[in-house]
């Protein structure tokens, strides 16, 4: 991969926006809140059911 | 100068049957057997299987021609234990599927590498529940715990030279180790094993730090030391050491893995070159600085030195990029082999501490325990729960889940450093600037004649006796550029191998 390429990936995205119009840090964070709850209106229907078995149920013995 | 770099990581997955047979107590399937029917599912998509060798290497033999009847008893095994036309090895760890990356030479072809096989247990899961009742199905999960006591692991690997005194190693590279965790923790509700206390831990920066009872040791599953000692270098080991990590978090964030290897590659080339020797980052108690910074979120605990100052982890961390960015004015990333993806470590490095010092929270896209704090914090906020609520520790859980349908992390829209083609690519295909490219290479166009492959060398059966091996002793020969056009001029293993030998 060309290093620009990935210099430009590996720098975050607030910082990366030379060329567009200035997010400030409030900005971003409605943009972020925004984001979260589109995500957590749906996020239900992902969730695995009966939440307190299921990680109860989760037992890992072995390994290394 | 310091070796060249060459690296991979090794996960094991947390792995369950879901579905009606799974919720009856009688029913509870054996792990072992159910990671190998994952494997399997995998592998029975290739026409012929390649069994993995685990004859052991002596350094001045030349095994080719050995007689069949020496044969390892790999046959027995190869159902669960398979290598893949990307050079990577895919197989059963007692319990666990396990994943190791084919050889690389820098951090970015590691991620890479590394997220292909995700997309590879995302594959198996999808083969193996094909023979399951609806309902019924597998489950897999990359993470480190299972919030009970028990833990497995992503171990990283590094080549480094054999020179190098193992203590000095172990002197520059606990600090690193203890501090690293900032950034490539993968975050963990609540504390357990060794690490569980009455201190209430809501959250912590990693999955692994509770798990972690010894400074220096040969263990990986009790006892666990920060620095792992086994000695198996897969390469001439008059030449070569392969420093085996067993500290570290599995990551899904691209950003935190791409740290981890390139800060950890970066550190030990220091070490190599003795360049770590007037920088005394000695802690006084590395055991519990690790769970101090764990379970840091403000990331400003003061710790102990062995000099009697204090630092925090990201102070730690500041010493060794200033020490790094110096280094890599004197040629230092030359390591890399590519500079340019030393350079783009460099600077992630120096922008990630950055922002850990003013705002973390800002690394909600590009860090793990980062992007799960926030995932937590805000369903935990909207729903009114407390941290206690089990739905919280279902979303621990499930943001590691590797299936496409069920992952958190994968709706997060985290910052990618690979080209998604590129890791789609890496599922089938080596690396090409390691030995993984040879291996791959040989598996994809001459399978039936492998007759078994491990990291230092492949077996070939011609059908005649002798089996032939060709060993591979160095990780940076049988490159692309080495040997892409004998390859390619060769229309059989015969003439490979004739060729080899000429």
């Amino acid at each position: 991969m060309a290093e620009r390429e990935l210099r430009k990936r590996v720098s975050s995205p607030k910082t990366d926006d030379t060329e567009e119009e200035v997010i400030t840090p409030s900005d971003r964070a409605e943009k972020l809140k925004a984001e979260m709850d589109d995500l957590l209106d749906e996020i239900d229907e992902v969730l695995e059911d009966n939440a307190e078995e299921f990680v109860r149920n989760y037992v890992q013995k072995g390994g290394e | 100068m310091a070796i060249a770099k060459v690296c991979g990581t090794e996960t094991e997955y947390g792995i369950r049957l879901l579905g009606s047979s799974a919720d009856h107590p009688s029913g509870e399937p054996n792990a072992m057997a159910l990671a190998s029917m994952l494997v399997n599912a995998y592998v029975a998509r290739v026409d012929k299987l390649v069994g993995w060798d685990f004859e052991d290497e002596s350094p001045g033999r030349d095994a080719r021609g050995f007689a069949r009847e020496g044969s390892p008893p790999e046959i027995d095994t190869r159902l669960v234990n398979s290598v893949l036309t990307n050079g990577a090895r895919y197989y059963v760890d007692h319990a666990h599927p396990e994943y190791s990356t084919p050889e690389c030479s820098n951090p970015i072809e590691l991620v890479c590498a590394d997220k292909a096989g995700e997309l590879v247990l995302a594959a198996s899961i999808e083969a193996a529940n094909r023979v399951f009742r609806d309902g019924e199905g597998i489950a897999v999960y990359k993470n480190n715990s299972d919030g009970k006591g028990n833990s497995y692991g992503c171990h990283e690997n590094y080549l480094m030279d054999r020179a190098t005194p193992f203590s000095r190693i172990v002197r520059h590279v606990v600090p690193h180790f203890v501090s690293r965790q900032i950034f490539t923790g993968a975050g963990k509700l609540g504390s357990e094993g060794p690490g569980a206390n009455d201190e209430v831990v809501r959250y912590q920066l990693s999955q692994r730090a509770d798990f972690f009872e010894e400074e220096v040791g040969l263990e990986t599953t009790v006892k666990r030391p920060i620095v792992n000692t086994r000695d198996e270098p897969h390469a001439d080991p008059r030449r070569f050491r392969r420093f085996h990590v067993i500290v570290g978090d599995a990551n899904l964030a691209e950003t935190a893995t791409f740290l981890k290897v390139g800060t950890t590659a970066l550190v030990l080339a220091m070490i190599e070159d003795d360049y770590l020797s007037k920088v005394d980052l000695t802690l006084a108690n590395p055991v519990r600085a690790i769970r101090q910074v764990s379970r840091d979120l403000e990331l400003n605990q003061p710790l102990e030195m062995a000099d009697g100052r204090r630092m925090s982890a990201v102070q730690i961390q500041w010493v060794l990029f200033e020490v790094a960015s110096k280094y890599a004015q004197v040629g230092g990333l030359a390591c890399f082999g590519d500079e340019g993806v030393g350079r783009a470590v460099l600077s992630s490095w120096e922008e990630v501490l950055q922002a850990l010092e003013t705002d973390p929270m800002s690394l909600d896209k590009q860090l793990d325990w980062v992007a799960k704090l926030r995932l937590i914090e805000a369903y935990k906020d909207r729903h009114g729960l407390d941290w206690s609520d089990r739905r919280l520790a279902l979303l621990d859980l499930q943001y590691h889940d590797v299936r496409p349908g069920r992952s958190l992390f994968q709706r997060l829209d985290m910052v990618k450093l690979c080209d998604p083609k590129e890791v789609v690519e890496a599922v089938d295909n080596p690396p090409r600037s390691t030995r993984a490219y040879f291996r791959g290479t040989c598996l994809r166009r001459w399978a039936p004649y492998v007759q078994a492959a491990n990291w230092d060398s492949i077996v070939f059966d011609l059908g005649k006796d002798p089996l032939r091996r060709v060993p591979m002793m160095d990780p940076l020969k049988g490159t692309a550029e080495h040997v892409e056009s004998l390859l390619e001029g060769c229309n059989d293993p015969a003439e490979l191998l004739e060729r080899l030998s000429a």
